[in-house]
């Protein structure tokens, strides 16, 4: 039987790029890994997750699972890591997962590794290298409990590639009473956009205080479009209210590494770079040349983002 | 109604962490200590809760050495009424915090839990939930809104989650941890630090807890995360679209 079980994220019927993430941790490990998909009529994302090599497709299906719900997600995952006997448990390290994967660690009276940068193999021994302190230091620990638990960072594993076989899909009737779980579900309020998403974006633009407001951002979104990236932005730019929260790039926000990264009028605080330090190319475009985002930025322009920005539109236009 | 607060001692947030060459942990010598964020905004928290006219008692716990306690003054100038500090003298997985938290909640039988949603130092975002399973109850992970309903029976809590905003309902008890955008904490006053001064803080040896303390997870080895030298400047943004061209090949 698989050692590993990934709970595998899904949205609108389509799989989630970062879950592929999971499937390469998963893989270095080594003895096989199963996929489980939750949810309300999620047959069609279960076949699409067939394809990347699991032993077995998971699907645990029905009304109870319709919107995401910690305690009945969490019963019902506990339920198959009993039934198959699971060493492993990873997702990956989004919203979702995060909230639910402690909820289960816990139930195993198990040890968890969160936000996992790399997975290290010698023999039966397995160490999880993991960021704290805002990723300044890099914590490598083993986890002693029967069942290990883990989130897995999306940005450092490639995604996983099509097997060229097909798992078998197989329903778990998991047993959950969901009069039980005291929890209601009321909305969800979605950031509409026609973007490529933050965490999978090739180029990232981000917004900080320098932005000064939502023109700032109208201008940044010019030169999105220009390079069809995705907006980020620092803490005080969601503090301020300028851009939805779910666009905010750190430490406790989105962890982004895309090839190419431009701050506009970002000061790079620690809990900021944190989030994009993996990123491949670093622009980053401040008016202070002090600014500490200069100390991790591959080029530095010197300059006041709504200078440089239409010059930078104009210039990449005239360059096509 | 009482609500139970988490208030965990931290380094300071701001300033630069250094591993130590041995790589046995961080370098700790000349470190200031804050309150978690995410905890002082738990903090906030409950006293809006009780400025919104609910009785409530708010009683902080941290778990910690004796230094803790600073932390605990902080929430308790903030407005807390009394603090407890279970004392522990070596690191603990979240696994064996959330086992210490269940034992408080068992003894104060809280309405509400409120919690950070990580801590900045080990950044596991972990025992909030952990603590939700032990204790059977409901979990709002990544607070940015909570409202009490139902006479105070229930909360209704919106979640920062990947794609939007989510508003769930929970049954009380149960346990919220904060997000960044759920308030702006307010400063102690000079007086309200005082009086915290004399306020009730109870110091509980972990031992005296009577629970299973062996962590879940064993540290191998610290090291430091790969380093980014900085580049260049440019002149001008001819300079930066040709270098993104012609020498990165990005654009």
């Amino acid at each position: 039987m698989a050692k590993v079980l990934i709970i595998a994220e899904h949205s609108k019927g389509q799989i989630k790029k970062a879950t592929l993430s999971s499937v390469t941790a998963a893989n270095k490990i080594g003895g096989g890994f199963s996929l489980v998909v939750l949810g309300k009529d999620v047959k069609g994302v279960a076949d699409a997750y067939a394809k990347f090599g699991a032993e077995k497709v998971f699907v645990i299906d029905g009304d109870v699972f319709k919107n995401y719900i910690a305690e009945n997600y969490a019963e019902a995952v506990a339920q198959l890591i009993k039934a198959q006997n699971f060493e492993f448990v990873f997702g990956s390290a989004t919203a979702f997962t995060k909230d639910l994967i402690p909820r289960i660690a816990a139930k195993f009276d198990a040890g968890m590794a969160s936000e996992v940068l790399a997975v290290e193999v010698s023999g039966s021994d397995v160490v999880f290298a993991r960021p704290m302190w805002a990723g300044n230091a890099i914590a490598h620990i083993k986890i002693t409990s029967p069942v290990k638990f883990a989130t897995i960072r999306a940005t450092e594993f490639d995604h996983a590639k099509e097997s060229g076989a097909v798992s078998p899909v197989e329903n778990f009737a998991a047993n959950v009473d969901p009069a039980k779980a005291k929890v209601e579900y009321l909305e969800f309020a979605e950031t509409k956009s026609e973007r490529p998403e933050l965490t999978e974006a090739r180029v990232v633009i981000s917004g900080g205080r320098g932005a000064k407001g939502p023109e700032g951002f109208k201008m940044i979104e010019e030169l999105a479009d220009l390079l069809n990236a995705a907006i980020g932005a620092s803490r005080a730019a969601v503090d301020s209210g300028w851009v939805p929260n779910d666009l905010q790039v750190g430490q406790t926000g989105k962890i982004v590494a895309p090839e190419l990264y431009i701050a506009c009028g970002i000061s790079g605080a620690i809990q900021h770079i944190a989030g994009m330090k993996g990123s491949k190319v670093i622009v980053a475009i401040n008016k202070d040349e002090e600014a500490p985002i200069f100390q991790v930025a591959d080029y530095g322009l010197v300059a006041d983002m709504f200078k440089a920005i239409p010059e930078l539109v104009s210039a990449i236009k005239a360059s096509r | 109604m009482k609500i139970l607060v988490t208030a965990k001692r931290v380094t300071d947030p701001d300033m630069k962490i250094k591993v130590k060459p041995d790589g046995t942990g961080i370098v700790t010598d000349g470190m200031n200590y804050k309150i978690n964020p995410f905890c002082e905004i738990a903090v906030e928290e409950a006293l809006r809760i009780r400025e919104k006219g609910n009785q409530a008692e708010i009683v902080v716990v941290g778990i910690g050495p004796k230094e803790a306690a600073t932390e605990l003054r902080t929430a308790l100038a903030m407005g807390a009424d009394r603090a407890i500090l279970v004392l522990i003298d070596k690191y603990y997985d979240s696994t064996v915090v959330a086992k210490i938290l269940k034992k408080i909640v068992e003894e104060e039988k809280p309405d509400l839990i409120l919690t950070g949603k990580q801590a900045v130092d080990d950044d596991s975002n972990q025992a909030s939930q952990m603590l939700a399973a032990l204790l059977g109850y409901p979990q709002a992970c990544f607070a940015s809104k909570i409202e009490l309903t139902d006479g105070g029976k229930k909360a209704k809590v919106t979640r920062e989650v990947d794609g939007g905003l989510e508003t769930i309902q929970v049954e009380l008890p149960a346990i919220v941890s904060a997000d960044l955008r759920l308030n702006e904490p307010r400063y102690p006053t000079v007086p309200n630090i005082l009086k915290a001064k004399k306020k009730p803080l109870k110091e509980v040896p972990v031992d005296s807890l009577g629970i299973d303390v062996t962590p879940k997870t064993e540290f191998v080895k610290m090291t430091e995360p790969p380093t980014r030298k900085a580049g260049i400047k440019v002149p001008d943004v001819a300079t930066l679209v040709d270098k993104l061209k012609n020498e990165s090949k990005v654009l």
